[in-house]
């Protein structure tokens, strides 16, 4: 007999394999991972014993990229295919980091248009976690109302700076383009065509009872481990801790704007289970929709929407770390200048990375097919994790 | 088919030839394989959704490479995840047709320079029936890549040697 049949067999940390165990590969091209993850299951039968995810295929070399590029406002692009499903709030986030290297205020139009985009966004990417989502569990059609609805979105995005997906449109010291004439009535239309389409969504999907029994009960994250992990935004909100960085640690103006924090309650079976997950994201798309349409009132109509920034920017020696809210929780800068025009160190705090690192805990004793379900609530972007 | 709809009063015979016919056959169902890797795969899936309907083309999404003909590479190629796009086109069954979508797949895109785990062209492991260039493409542009892979299929020759 040869060698390899006898020896024992392990996975790829180390760990021996019992002979009623067997390893399943799930990915790296699989419809609902999400992207190119691989997940090593090792299943005893049909239950899942463990779970080790690969991640490194989408590895695109952010902080080379970062720290080779001749200029700070060169690096923007590549923070939008960091997280290509919310490049705005990827952008938003880097400018914030530059803005306090250095000591920058901002317009106040600038602001307002920042929250603006940057809710649309959320929605936007809500909308594509929802359908996929729902693809992932056996609907086919709330993916199609999702991404009909996003394109509404994404019209105001090109009327504004022309492109479909990755913008570079939040810039250093302010945004690239002015809102084009008429942008403040589209949004309002669309808001009001979007608040019932929710509704919609609920009657199809979020409550059906296949649905329900898909995902209550299934990936329980207790809010104590989700803490130890360092979950952030929808996954740390759905198992019941009530913390967003745009309440707690107010950044630019949303301090002004009058909206609820959403956190699981458990509904339809333990708190913190993937249908909370789901239900915080349904949640949060009306209250940004709460906020939109208070920065469309109250936006000023006129105003620079570029602060005076020199061409080079040639930020002091220091180093500073922001954290702002990306729609799958807290996306932070660490931005490390040495006085030249070019960043000499940024590292990416990426909350897709933290949430996929919980997944071994929340997945093991459920079924091969409660895994899709599992992946799917926590709402990774590949591109974000790997960078 | 729309010239001859209604036209007869029995059944006919219609005469062509057989590179016409199959060709014809293929270029009309090209189901596709649903592979996303990067941004782009986000631009993939407004073009299968509802707002562009992928469908009208023929184009299925399949989530296994042996029920698949065409092979969207829809993103960044990392040196990691090249030779599984080779393995998924190995397991693929003839004809196959690759369409490279986007700047990154064509030529490395935005990391050609300092990209050093990225693959510089999806070309260099299989091989590429049609280039969409974009960072990322518009959906319009993928239906064009296809209207130009069909046209393709469309003057190929299956029975005629080839030298």
């Amino acid at each position: 007999m040869p060698e390899t049949l006898t020896a024992p067999l392990k996975t790829s940390t180390g760990r021996l394999l019992r002979t009623e165990e067997m390893v399943i590969n799930m990915g790296p091209q699989h419809p609902s991972t999400h992207g190119v993850l691989r997940l090593e299951l090792v299943v005893e039968g049909e239950i899942v014993v463990d779970v080790i995810p690969h991640i490194g295929y989408l590895h695109r070399c952010f902080e080379k990229h970062a720290e080779h590029m001749t200029n700070y406002q060169q690096v923007i692009p590549y923070c939008d295919r960091m997280d290509y499903l919310a490049s705005m709030n990827m952008d938003w986030g880097y400018a914030l980091a530059v803005e306090k290297l250095l000591g920058l205020q901002v317009p106040e139009r600038v602001e307002y248009i920042r929250v603006i985009m940057g809710e649309l966004q959320r929605i936007a990417s809500h909308l594509i976690a929802l359908g996929t989502y729902g693809l992932d569990v056996g609907a086919f059609t709330p993916f199609l109302f999702c991404f009909r609805d996003r394109e509404g979105i994404l019209d105001l995005f090109e009327t504004t700076c022309g492109a479909r997906l990755l913008y570079n449109y939040i810039w250093v010291g302010g945004v690239s383009h002015d809102l084009p004439p008429g942008f403040v009535e589209k949004a309002k239309a669309f808001c009001k065509y979007f608040r019932p389409n929710i509704k919609e969504l609920n009657d199809l999907l979020t409550y059906n009872e296949i649905f329900i029994k898909r995902t209550a009960n299934i990936g329980v994250l207790p809010a104590d481990v989700a803490i130890a992990y360092g979950c952030s935004g929808p996954m740390l909100r759905g198992s019941g801790v009530n913390f967003d960085l745009r309440r707690d640690d107010p950044y630019s103006i949303y301090d002004r704007f009058n909206w609820e924090v959403q956190v699981g309650k458990g509904e339809m079976g333990t708190v913190g289970d993937c249908w909370d997950r789901y239900m915080v994201r349904v949640r949060e798309m009306e209250q940004s929709l709460n906020i939109i349409e208070q920065a469309l009132e109250q936006i000023p109509t006129e105003g620079d929407v570029q602060s005076a920034v020199p061409k080079k920017i040639r930020p002091p020696v220091g180093d500073v770390y922001v954290r702002s809210e990306s729609p799958r929780g807290e996306i932070g800068f660490y931005i490390i200048s040495d006085g030249s025009t070019s960043p000499y160190r940024v590292k990416a705090r990426s909350p897709a990375f933290v949430n996929l690192s919980v997944l071994p805990e929340i997945s093991k004793g459920y079924m091969i097919a409660d895994m899709i379900a599992i992946v799917g609530s926590v709402d990774i972007v590949l591109g974000e994790v790997d960078r | 088919m729309g010239l001859l709809d209604k036209q007869f009063n029995n059944s006919n015979v219609i005469i062509t030839s057989l590179d016409n016919l199959l060709n014809w056959a293929r270029l009309s169902s090209l189901w596709q394989m649903q592979f996303g890797l990067a941004c782009c795969a986000i631009e993939m899936m407004a073009t299968a959704a509802s707002h562009y309907d992928f469908d009208r083309f023929g184009v299925i999404p399949r989530a296994t490479p042996r029920q698949s003909d065409v092979m969207i590479v829809a993103g960044t190629v990392t040196l990691k995840m090249a030779s599984r796009i080779k393995r998924l086109y190995d397991q693929m069954s003839e004809p196959r047709y690759v369409i490279s979508m986007g700047s990154c797949s064509n030529c490395g895109g935005p990391y050609w320079e300092h990209g050093y785990h990225v693959l510089k062209g999806v070309d260099r492991v299989i091989p590429v029936d049609v280039y969409v260039p974009g960072c990322p493409p518009r959906p319009e542009a993928l239906m064009e890549g296809l209207i130009k892979l069909q046209e393709k299929i469309r003057n190929e020759s299956r029975v005629k040697k080839t030298a």
